[in-house]
């Protein structure tokens, strides 16, 4: 038998978000990917993957943190990032930004690492091959497909499939799911109003549904969803797919949220 | 008077005012997501839409990358069929020819077929300085003029009026222009078409100068088309001495074999139909039939301009379906006015910054008047990548200054970003929500809508780091 091939390095991009405002996700990400048998490494370095900069329209400056991505994770096999907007933005931001700051050595720099940078429900999926990561979650969830999942990075029905298989989980379907939710970065920003009558809509089809928790695989979206549901009195929580992914038995169900009657 | 877009505010500005009236964002809702499901039902229907769609982008790209040829041949063809072309810069120019056109004929009441491009150079305006009235014969324009509005689609101008307030329009204003409408008039929409077609018949009868715009032009034999779905635009190209069409340059297509890849995409894209009532096509001049003059006047305005950026360029291809502003949610929340043209929704966040440039606070706004969600991108039927056209025009706004304190902002927070010491030490502080989230200089923008999410008291760098060390 040939020897096995050395195991693939693996890092985590947590995503500056994450990592300032929702550590959660990324300690989820960590426990999941353990629990399936892929240790990953944190490089200290990172940062951010400069989104807010591209979509605002400054590309220098976005060239300037792609060159700290790439030489932060040049070394690793595989780059995990539990964000389908930050996970996209090497190979659809960091080419224009290259090309924007006249630097042809950091475009083939981004095209040798991009491929490497996979979304955490398509790294799940396509790389190891699983649905049923062992999770356990007694509660009722809507699934919101934030509009970069659904159309920049692609993930179709992968988070669906995930979320079907865990244990006890009471899936219920969003109405006008495919609708964005209003937050677009600095436009929630640049154009309060229409934003916020985006997001009320949103907010309301979420509490149409009854669900306990909504989930997504962007924490940006579920912020700004969950900024709404806050401010109204509303106690559905808004939870990361991998903080779902990550609970097993032992952990029991999620405190302070009802249990789903199915699962009782 | 006319009401026109010149002066309008700057996006956020007038989305604010637009989203603020409940009636008008009930019926924007209503009515786009009627059009919305008609279109992905009919679009599903034919197996090779996809394939459609990649022939429309390429026929356009294909036209415009030789532009100026195929205009030439337009004019020669339109020229040889006893039709007389004219070419006009810009909107004054285009505005004087047709004005100098019609005092030519002696006419003082003229009738239009919708036309975006005559709504774009403001030419109604223009007509009654000169004391020329034009009148709208589109059922949805004529709604709009008799309110003294201004169009809110580029199907559909006023779909941003429900049945109550067009009987209201039609009640209060007919009988200003002609033939009123009749007493008791309901709100029932036979009533109201009825009301309208007697209106309009009188216009029909008496005019004898035409102004229309049109869909397409095909080069190879000088013919102009027009699709439409109630008919007046046929009564104008045909009752009238004198027809005076008024298109953009981009509207060009070779042959007809390219035409007909158009015309199967365009009824089911824009209304949901699998064709369009009707489509007219006329060549030049006939003896003893049709009109006895024929002009065609080429309009650039801007679409050389849009046609010299690499990105934007596309926009040209567009054919005007208004699938993008149907689909998308910003417009759905605003209507068309936000946008400060006859140009609305996705088309006019881009196609308004390449024509007039994206260099004052209106244009400048427009690249922003989108979340980037690309729900648009999936309906065009030519294609038109929106979120890279938005982007690439962000990035030209970004460039030209316009936005110091907002740069001098990301900069910071990149410089921060791009030095690991200065990154931990800003998490650690939370001290990136000030420049992600500004939680602490007062943001209304934000938290007028949501709460701010609780500071949690240990990043995720400090944790890993509390359990693994410098291990990774
Ligand atoms: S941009 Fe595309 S979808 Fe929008 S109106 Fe033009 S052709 Fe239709």
């Amino acid at each position: 038998m040939p020897p096995n091939p050395p195991r693939a390095r693996t890092a985590l991009f947590v995503t500056c978000l994450n990592d300032a405002l929702f550590p959660a996700t990324g300690r989820a990400t960590v426990t999941l990917l353990r629990r399936l048998g892929v240790e990953v490494d944190f490089p200290a370095a990172q940062s951010c993957c400069g989104q807010m900069h591209f979509n605002t329209g400054y590309r220098e400056e976005t060239a300037k943190l792609a060159r700290h991505f790439v030489d932060t994770f040049a070394d690793y096999e595989e780059i995990v990032v539990p964000s389908a907007s930050c996970a996209g933005m090497p190979a659809e931001a960091y080419p224009l930004a290259a090309r924007a700051a006249g630097d042809p050595g950091l475009a083939r720099a981004v095209a040798e690492l991009a491929p490497r940078v996979v979304e955490l429900t398509q790294y799940l999926t396509d790389r190891l091959g699983v649905e049923e990561v062992g999770a356990y979650f007694p509660h009722r969830v809507a699934y919101h497909p934030t509009c970069h999942s659904l159309r920049a990075t692609g993930l179709g029905d992968r988070p669906h499939r995930l979320l079907r298989a865990v244990r006890g989980l009471d899936h219920v379907d969003l109405p006008a799911a495919e609708e964005c939710c209003g937050f677009g970065g600095t436009f929630a920003l640049k154009n309060p109003a229409v934003s916020g009558a985006m997001n009320g809509d949103k907010a309301r089809h979420v509490l149409e549904t009854g669900a306990s928790v909504l989930a997504a695989v962007d924490n940006s979206c579920l912020m700004n969803i969950g900024g709404r549901l806050t401010r109204d009195g509303h106690p559905v929580r808004t939870l990361h797919l991998a903080e779902i992914l990550a609970r097993t038995e032992q952990d029991g169900p999620l405190p302070g949220v009802p249990v789903a009657e199915a699962a009782r | 008077m006319t009401r026109s877009f010149l002066g309008w505010p700057a996006f956020p500005e007038a989305a604010a005012r637009e989203v603020g009236n409940r009636q008008l964002r009930e019926n924007v809702r209503r009515a786009t997501r009627t059009i919305r499901g008609k279109r992905a039902v009919l679009a599903a229907e034919r197996p090779d839409w996809e394939q459609l769609r990649d022939s429309a982008a390429a026929i356009k790209d294909r036209v415009l990358a030789g532009l100026e040829e195929h205009l030439l041949r337009v004019e020669e063809k339109v020229t040889a069929a006893g039709g007389t072309v004219h070419w006009a810069r810009d909107a004054a120019e285009a505005n004087r020819i047709v004005t100098d056109l019609v005092r030519a004929t002696g006419e003082r009441e003229i009738v239009k077929v919708k036309s975006m491009l005559t709504e774009e150079i403001g030419l109604d305006a223009a007509l009654e300085a000169a004391g020329i009235s034009a009148r709208e014969t589109d059922l949805a324009a004529a709604i709009v003029q008799l309110g003294d509005d201004l169009p809110s689609h580029v199907v559909v101008p006023a779909l941003h009026r429900n049945r109550a307030e067009i009987r209201e329009i039609f009640a209060r204003e007919m009988g200003r222009h002609g033939r009123p409408a009749p007493d008791g008039l309901t709100d029932d929409p036979a009533e109201l078409a009825e009301a309208a077609r007697l209106h309009l018949r009188e216009k029909f009868l008496g005019a004898k100068v035409a102004v229309s715009g049109a869909n397409f032009v095909v080069a190879e034999t000088g013919t102009l088309v027009v699709v439409e779905s109630e008919g007046n635009g046929r009564m104008c190209l045909t009752l009238a001495d004198t027809l005076i069409s008024v298109v953009g340059i981009e509207k060009t297509v070779p042959t007809w074999a390219d035409l007909e890849v158009f015309l199967q995409l365009l009824a089911r894209n824009a209304t949901g139909e699998r064709m369009a009532p009707y489509t007219s096509t006329w060549t030049g001049t006939v003896d003893g039939d049709g009109p006895r003059a024929f002009h065609l006047v080429l309009v650039d305005n801007g679409r050389t301009r849009a046609l010299a950026d690499p990105v934007g360029r596309q926009a040209l291809r567009c054919i005007r379906c208004g699938a993008c502003m149907n689909t998308c949610p910003v417009y759905e929340r605003t209507g068309g006015h936000a946008y400060g043209s006859v140009y609305p929704g996705p088309i006019g966040a881009i196609l308004n910054p390449l024509l007039r440039g994206p260099d004052d606070p209106q244009t400048a706004s427009l690249p922003y008047a989108s979340t980037l969600c690309g729900a648009c991108n999936e309906v065009c039927p030519v294609r038109i990548r929106f979120t890279d056209v938005l982007l690439d025009l962000r990035a030209q706004v970004a460039d030209g200054g316009k936005h110091p304190v907002e740069r001098a902002a990301l900069n910071t927070v990149g410089a921060v970003m791009e030095r690991p010491a200065l990154w931990k030490a800003a998490v650690k502080a939370a001290g990136l929500v000030g420049p992600l989230l500004p939680a602490r200089t007062p943001l209304p923008g934000w938290t007028d809508n949501r709460a701010l999410p609780d500071i949690p008291g240990e990043s995720f760098r400090r944790w890993w780091k509390r359990n693994e060390g410098d291990r990774a």
